[in-house]
């Protein structure tokens, strides 16, 4: 399997906090990932990480089939080399439509110029429709996104960065607060999208990742505890120690 | 972002067409002697007031950036006419003046004299470097749009590439307006020092034409100017551009991770914006006839400010009814035509008293109306404000309240 992202020892301290520690995780190009552990085990730092927000101490992050390191980019670009983040709590553009938040996120050029003299193309609009049928807000399409529920706003979400057309999709929590039925939804949303590019997805909810049914990792301050399949890592003496037996 | 520009745009014919309408009765009252060139001026100098508003929306309305600095932008533009309208007045007054000489005077002696004449004020009869081309009408007015642009490109790039934002950004741009107008305020800045430019309401070549007449070309232009800013402003903001601005406002870091340069959207707003103000200095201070250092200080960028809020940010007619109705209500109350009130022990003297209610007012606002003024528009379109429980709409700070926004 060709390497998409390759990351090795990794180390990030926050005021002498070692939030990561060594950290190696390696994912291949259509691969669907849980990524487990504890609060503050360094999940979201570790996101951060990889899409530039934080930058490391240490190690190198390589992406790709020619391995560019993706240091000391800007987030932005990041983004546009095919990196699309979920953040823990839903963030969409509130004071705009679903179908604006969709139209903004398609991918397309980027730059202010190209912004303002960009008009929709039919393909892109029915493009915009055929996700929000994906993500169950065809119906909303109208709507500003500030209305939405909770669990719309995460599937809006997980929309724009489908729209964004990643080859590699990080994603936060997608589950929080959201109710068994959009649980399950989200699951299959995520089963779905990983069948053509790579996921990863953090989450603390053990159903949730079990219906994932895919290879998980688990993190402990701020390196791998274990990885393998969900009956492997639980079964794991420290993972049951740590995180499971609390 | 989809549909036609006026269905995105449903108040530009409503504000193009009041413009026209006011403007016109506005020439006919003036025509049959009604109204006084001075209250014309007012009037021109108003919409210019308001395109600038206009602008100040562009960057705090949409993108949540809250620049003091566009002041100096406004008073910018009118220093880049000001030096055409000045010179070229000087060397006709010179000219004819010299023309009585038996030996014609060679061109650098009346270069020579017309620098006599501007700078003598300051103790100079040179021509500062920065007056090399205000000879020519063409380069000054391509001045008033480069020089404030010119001035954003290079603060914005500083300051957006720091990722400063919020109130440490106003204070930055606010700084950035002090500096300049200290730095205006000495002589050696080339610029008259607090001076300033002064019959600006002069035009070269048109003494002739009585003031009544220019008040109202200025009028005119000044409606024009605002009505192709408001389409302008319009076009950027309903598009795509405008998504990603508001995008900017409310959640900068979903902007950035989804793979927009947020810093060059950021400097593509400031300096439109700053070309804008600049035009609308170009033609406010030929009407108020004089621009000094003194028109940058901090509290004329509250006031651009408070217009926008008191009209209601982020929605372009807002800006535009905000600066017109402060500021007309503004000129009434300081004219000094109103009595003052003797109530006992306070004497109310309107012209300090109205600057208190003005910031009594913007608290009221603030606080009570956050839509401003703008917000009377919804009543007649029936628009509902979102019900979220006191949150705001994004976690950034110039992000949109609860209060301002549109369910
Ligand atoms: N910007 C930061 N400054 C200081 N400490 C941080 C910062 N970001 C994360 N941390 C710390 O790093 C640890 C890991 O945090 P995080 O990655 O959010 O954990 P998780 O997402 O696994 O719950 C926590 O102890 C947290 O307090
Ligand atoms: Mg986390």
């Amino acid at each position: 399997m060709n390497t998409l992202l390759e990351v090795s020892g990794v180390s990030v301290s926050f005021d002498g906090f070692r939030a990561i520690n060594n950290l190696s995780f390696h994912m291949g190009a259509a691969e669907l990932r849980a990524v487990i552990g504890p609060n503050g085990a360094g999940k979201t730092t570790f996101m951060d990480i990889v899409t530039g927000k934080t930058r490391p101490d240490k190690g190198t992050i390589r992406w790709g089939e020619k391995g560019i390191s993706l240091l000391g980019l800007s987030e932005a670009r990041i983004a546009r080399e095919g990196v699309g983040r979920k953040f823990q709590k839903p963030t969409v553009f509130e004071d705009q439509t679903v179908r604006a938040n969709l139209l903004v996120a398609l991918r397309n050029r980027r730059g202010p110029f190209a912004a303002l003299w960009w008009k929709p193309k039919p393909a892109e609009l029915e493009r915009v429709d055929a996700l929000a049928e994906t993500i169950g807000l065809a119906a909303h399409l109208d709507r500003k996104s500030g209305e939405l529920s909770h669990g719309q706003k995460q599937w809006l979400e997980i929309g724009m960065l489908l729209a964004q057309e990643p080859k590699l999709l990080l994603v936060d929590e997608p589950a929080a607060g959201m109710t068994v039925a959009e649980r399950e939804k989200t699951t299959a949303i995520l089963v779905e999208a990983a069948k053509t590019r790579a996921v990863v997805v953090v989450e603390h909810d053990m159903e949730f990742v079990r219906r994932l049914n895919c290879r998980v990792t688990v993190l402990h301050e701020g390196s791998v505890l274990a990885e393998g399949s969900l009956d492997h890592v639980t079964s794991n003496k420290d993972v049951i120690d740590v995180y499971l037996g609390r | 972002m989809t549909g036609s520009f006026l269905k995105r745009n449903p108040s530009v014919p409503v504000v193009l067409g009041l413009l026209l309408l006011g403007t016109l009765a506005v020439a006919a009252m003036a025509a049959s002697g009604g109204l006084s060139t001075s209250f014309v001026k007012t009037l021109g100098m108003t919409l210019c007031l308001a395109l600038a508003a206009l602008a100040m929306d562009l960057v705090w309305g949409y993108a949540g950036i809250l620049s003091l600095g566009n002041i100096a932008f406004f008073a910018l533009g009118g220093y880049m006419i000001g030096m055409w309208l000045m010179t070229a007045r000087t060397e006709i007054i010179v000219a004819e003046s010299l023309a009585g000489q038996a030996i014609p005077a060679t061109p650098q002696e009346i270069r020579d004299a017309v620098g006599g004449q501007i700078f003598g004020v300051v103790g100079s009869a040179d021509f500062p470097a920065i007056w090399a081309f205000s000879g020519s009408l063409p380069a000054q007015l391509a001045l008033v749009v480069l020089v404030p642009s010119l001035l954003a490109l290079v603060f914005g790039w500083l300051a957006f590439r720091s990722r400063v934002t919020g109130v440490y950004l106003s204070i930055l741009t606010q700084a950035m307006t002090l500096a300049l107008a200290l730095y205006l305020f000495q002589n050696d800045a080339g610029l008259r020092g607090n001076n300033g430019l002064s019959g600006l309401q002069n035009l070269p070549g048109l003494s002739a034409v009585p003031q009544a007449t220019v008040s109202l070309w200025f009028l005119w232009g000044s409606a024009l100017a605002l009505g192709l800013g408001y389409l302008l402003c319009a076009w950027v903001v309903s598009g795509k551009f405008g998504a990603i601005l508001r995008g900017i406002r409310d959640n900068e870091a979903r902007v950035r991770f989804l793979g927009y340069p947020v810093e060059g959207f950021k400097l593509a707003v400031f300096t439109l914006s700053a070309a804008i103000t600049g035009i609308a200095g170009a033609l406010y201070y030929p009407q108020a006839g004089i621009v000094n250092p003194a028109e940058m200080m901090p509290i004329a960028s509250i006031y651009l400010a408070v217009w926008v809020a008191i009209g209601g940010r982020g929605r372009l007619y807002g800006a535009v009814i905000g600066a017109i109705a402060v500021s007309l209500i503004s000129s009434f109350f300081t004219s000094g035509k109103l009595p003052d009130l003797d109530l006992g022990p306070v004497r109310l003297v309107w012209v300090d008293w109205w600057l208190v209610m003005l910031g009594f007012s913007f608290v009221l606002v603030t606080l009570l109306a956050p839509k401003g003024l703008g917000g009377l528009v919804d009543l007649w379109t029936q628009r509902r404000r979102p019900e979220r429980h006191g949150a705001d709409l994004g976690p950034d700070t110039g992000a949109f309240r609860e209060k301002e926004a549109e369910a």
